[in-house]
């Protein structure tokens, strides 16, 4: 069988902001770099981050500075977090910013004409860098432009089913297919970044995209990776909850950042009453100092409103469970009786057009309704934080498909500032194994014919599984089983669910023609989200205690000595995505003794 | 109560219209309903999308005649009877609702990059009112709308190798606009992008899902702005004895500070 053959010196898998950064860095380095996405470029998740771009610039509080902002992202992520990729992060966020002005971003301004920083969620300090309420946009587009620019060569809505390695275990390519024709590809590499995104489409209330289905963390599994702290799942705080149809679609934590509160169904801001003993000493006690902070950060302490992600989502599943809900199973998110209209048009207009098509709410009147709604993978593939390598020698990683950077909990506006730093860090990375690279690896042409094979399996099929029904029976299963609060004869009885649904997979079948076909592009998407949805499951039910996004209701405490393990994924037995993955806990890399000083640091 | 959908079904060598009809459910929009058909009764209907929140600008597509988002438009806020949903007629058909979007991505690589000086230490200065346009017209979803709408090529295939369109119109627009560009670009927009072939019939403001006002806040100053540079006769003379462009790099530098 003949097949449409690419070779590059650089391949990157994924067009979100962390594979365009990379794609980017290779390019610059004079390396022929690919650039291979699921859809069209500019339409990655990516572009639907709101709120902004955390760095330490110090155009609104000279007080800031990267340690801060290490401490703050330590603290948040429960101290499980990569203390380098944690450092490199804090340090380089904002060279990274400036260099997306360079490149034509145009950020929302101070009255000294300099980048304008907004206030967060778990952040000391107004730190994240933004365009209204549509940062992403802006961040996407931007690199967009600038990989147009340097000639990188964009392959669309091209998805990519394996990795290959060569006999010594090196990257030596990958394969997938054109979804407009269904036709087969084969890229060969001297190496590979993998800038693929999360996993959130195995639940059912999500705020990711179709292409959310962890294609990377599934493929580096598969190759010989390993991933880490796959329990931690971010449940962002606020998603919306009405009209049933648009259930989990993002509100921007922007909001509350601006002057938004949570209400109960009594009209009690309850989150006063969920100040963990760990950020008492820096969260205001009552209504009237949280309310100061707005204006004064020196004389206030923050609001309750604005802890770390995983305290809110829990406050808010907490309050619904007790029965002072909002109508439709949410909190009230609260906006419209602190800030005039004007304002709240002017600072967050997507949350306010969002609303109003979509649920007809005018939200400079009326109070959102908001639950909890699964949003961002912390877990990924454990990578070198200098270089981005994974464990497979000429793969590297970067974005929210890498693990160790976020910890056990994510602060808002570190995922786009994320993307930059790793990517560009990922890139060089991957340039670096390149350019050391006289020869691309060798292909074994059984094994690609075989996946081709593999993936058309659906079409060959008379009758079988429908693709949509096992996608949405895997979602139910995760959601009940595997969500904001586990247990674990729950997670047993996930595990079990999970080796039922596994079987079915290979069972799909699919009708028409392979161009362009929805239900066989979601059959080839299915076996990477169940290895992650596994992934989790399994993580999930080792760690028994409770930190950051991971909530055991049968072990509701941290655990001193869990707080000094990962546990780490792999799959020894090699290819078949239905071989059995192990979890082995391992120390987190030792801190070093100046770097720990800034944690203790009392604030 | 039921809906009745009708689809455009079918691939470059043709295709027709076909009824769907399935149960209502409070608070949908269209891509809803086109996701319900895909699971139960038409698996391998394809169509685009990827946020549904009105950010990404995939899922356009011809409702009841008009280009609209599927994932911002509510059922219960088109008229009765059957709801038409139809592919992009200005793209090339891959299938069903799927068109070839590529001529916008083609013409995007045409355009000059941004070329700013070197920054300052802490970046560039810029106040928020000199950015404010620019940033209207960095909105786009790049949903290609206002491609589609545009008479210029919507029945004119023989005109898109010279007309850039809407979107890209505002992309030189804000370009132009931009405090710290140094390249000039009103020349190629009125040579070769076409730019004086749009009538100001403002198709595309009207269809825009970010409301961003194409014609008279981008097309009509680049008009002005590209005629006034090639025909301008005290501008003329003024560049060619101070051998100069838009702005130089010192200009702009200055800005930026």
């Amino acid at each position: 069988m003949e097949i449409e053959t690419q070779r590059y010196d650089v391949v990157v898998i994924g067009a979100g902001g962390a594979g365009l950064r990379a794609a980017i860095e290779a390019r610059s380095r004079g390396l022929k770099t690919a650039l291979v996405c699921k859809s069209l470029l500019g339409k990655a998740h990516t572009v639907m981050a709101e709120g902004g771009i955390a760095a330490a610039m110090r155009h609104v509080y000279e007080e800031d500075s990267w340690q801060v902002h290490f401490r703050d992202t330590m603290r948040g992520g429960k101290m499980l977090n990569n203390w380098r990729m944690a450092q490199l992060h804090a340090q380089e966020a904002p060279d990274r910013v400036y260099e997306l002005e360079a490149w034509g971003a145009l950020f929302d301004r101070t009255a000294d004409g300099r980048i304008l920083q907004r206030d967060f969620g778990g952040h000391r300090y107004a730190r994240l860098a933004h365009v209204g309420d549509r940062t992403g946009l802006e961040m996407i587009r931007t690199l967009q432009q600038k990989a147009v620019a340097s000639d990188i060569d964009v392959f669309m809505e091209c998805k990519i089913l394996r990795l290959l390695t060569d006999g010594d275990g090196q990257i030596a390519g990958a394969v997938g297919y054109w979804r407009p024709t269904g036709e087969p590809v084969l890229f060969v590499a001297k190496a590979i970044v993998l800038a693929t995104g999360g996993a959130g489409k195995s639940w059912k209330y999500t705020s990711n995209s179709w292409e959310c289905t962890g294609d990377g963390h599934a493929m580096a599994l598969w190759a010989g990776a390993n991933l880490i702290d796959m329990e931690f799942v971010q449940f962002h705080p606020t998603g919306m909850v009405w009209p049933l149809s648009v259930r989990g679609l993002l509100v921007t934590e922007g909001v509350r950042g601006d002057g938004g509160v949570l209400r109960n169904a009594e009209g009690k801001r309850f989150m006063f009453d969920y100040v963990a003993e760990m950020f008492r000493a820096e969260t205001a006690d009552s209504e009237e100092e949280a309310d100061r902070w707005y204006t004064d950060h020196a004389g206030a302490r923050r609001p309750p409103d604005l802890l770390p992600r995983d305290e809110v989502a829990r406050a808010i599943n907490a309050e619904v469970k007790a029965g002072r809900g909002s109508p439709h199973g949410g909190v009230f998110l609260d906006i419209a009786s602190r800030r005039s209209p004007e304002y709240i048009r002017r600072r967050l207009p997507s949350m306010y057009h969002q609303f109003m098509e979509l649920a007809g709410v005018d939200i400079t009147k009326e109070p959102m309704e908001v639950g909890p709604t699964c949003h961002y993978f912390m877990g990924g593939v454990r990578v070198d934080p200098d270089t981005a390598a994974t464990a497979v020698p000429g793969l590297f990683a970067a974005g929210e498909v890498a693990g160790g950077m976020h910890g056990s909990n994510r602060l808002g506006g570190n995922s786009l500032s994320d993307l930059l730093v790793f990517g560009r860090r990922a890139g060089a990375g991957a340039s670096d194994y390149a350019e050391g690279r006289s020869q691309v690896g060798t292909v074994d042409r059984a094994e690609v014919d075989a996946i081709v094979e593999e993936a058309m399996a659906p079409f060959a099929r008379s009758s079988g599984e429908n693709p949509y029904a096992l996608h949405s029976d895997l979602q139910e299963t995760m959601q009940s089983l595997v969500g904001i609060i586990r247990t674990g004869s729950e997670l047993d009885t996930a595990i079990e669910q999970l080796d039922v649904l596994r079987d079915r997979a290979s069972r799909v079948a699919v009708d028409g023609p392979r161009r362009y076909n929805p239900a066989w592009n979601l059959a080839t998407d299915l076996p990477a989200m169940l290895t992650v949805s596994r992934c989790v499951a399994l993580a999930a039910r080792e760690r028994k205690e409770s930190r950051g996004g991971h909530t055991r209701d049968d072990y509701p405490t941290a655990d001193p000595q869990l707080g000094k393990v990962n546990f780490v994924l792999s799959q020894p037995g090699g290819d078949g995505w239905s071989a059995e993955i192990k979890v082995a806990p391992e120390p987190i890399p030792e801190m070093p003794a100046d770097l720990r000083a800034l944690l203790e640091e009392s604030h | 109560m039921d809906v009745t959908m009708r689809v455009w079904r079918g691939d470059e060598t043709g295709g027709e219209f076909r009824d769907y009809t399935l149960p209502a459910h409070e608070g949908e929009v269209v891509l809803d309903v086109i996701h319900r058909l895909q699971a139960t009764q038409a698996p391998d209907l394809a169509c685009r999308w990827n946020c549904k929140a009105g950010k990404c600008g995939s899922c356009s597509a011809e409702i009841n005649g008009k280009p609209r988002l599927m994932c911002m438009t509510r059922m219960d806020h088109l008229p009765e009877g059957p709801v038409t949903v139809a592919p992009m007629r200005t793209f090339p058909i891959i299938r069903d609702l799927v068109t070839d979007v590529s001529f916008n991505f083609e013409m995007a690589k045409l355009v000059p990059p941004f070329a700013p000086p070197p920054p300052g230490p802490g970046g560039y200065r810029m106040q928020q009112i000199d950015i404010q346009r620019g940033q209207e017209f960095r909105k786009c979803i790049e949903c290609f709308m206002c491609q589609d709408v545009c008479h210029v090529i919507r029945d004119h295939e023989e005109n898109k190798q010279y007309y850039a369109g809407p979107r890209l119109f505002i992309r030189y627009a804000e370009l132009e606009m931009h405090p710290l560009d140094t390249n000039d670009r009103r020349e190629l927009v009125r040579q070769k992008m076409g730019l004086g072939m749009c009538n100001i019939t403002k198709c595309c403001t009207e269809v825009c899902p970010e409301q961003i006002k194409i014609t008279d806040n981008a097309i009509i100053p680049l008009k002005e702005r590209a005629v006034d540079a090639a025909y301008d006769p005290i501008a003329w003379l003024g560049r060619k004895i101070l051998r100069r462009h838009k702005r130089s790099p010192a200009e702009a530098q200055a800005v930026g500070r």
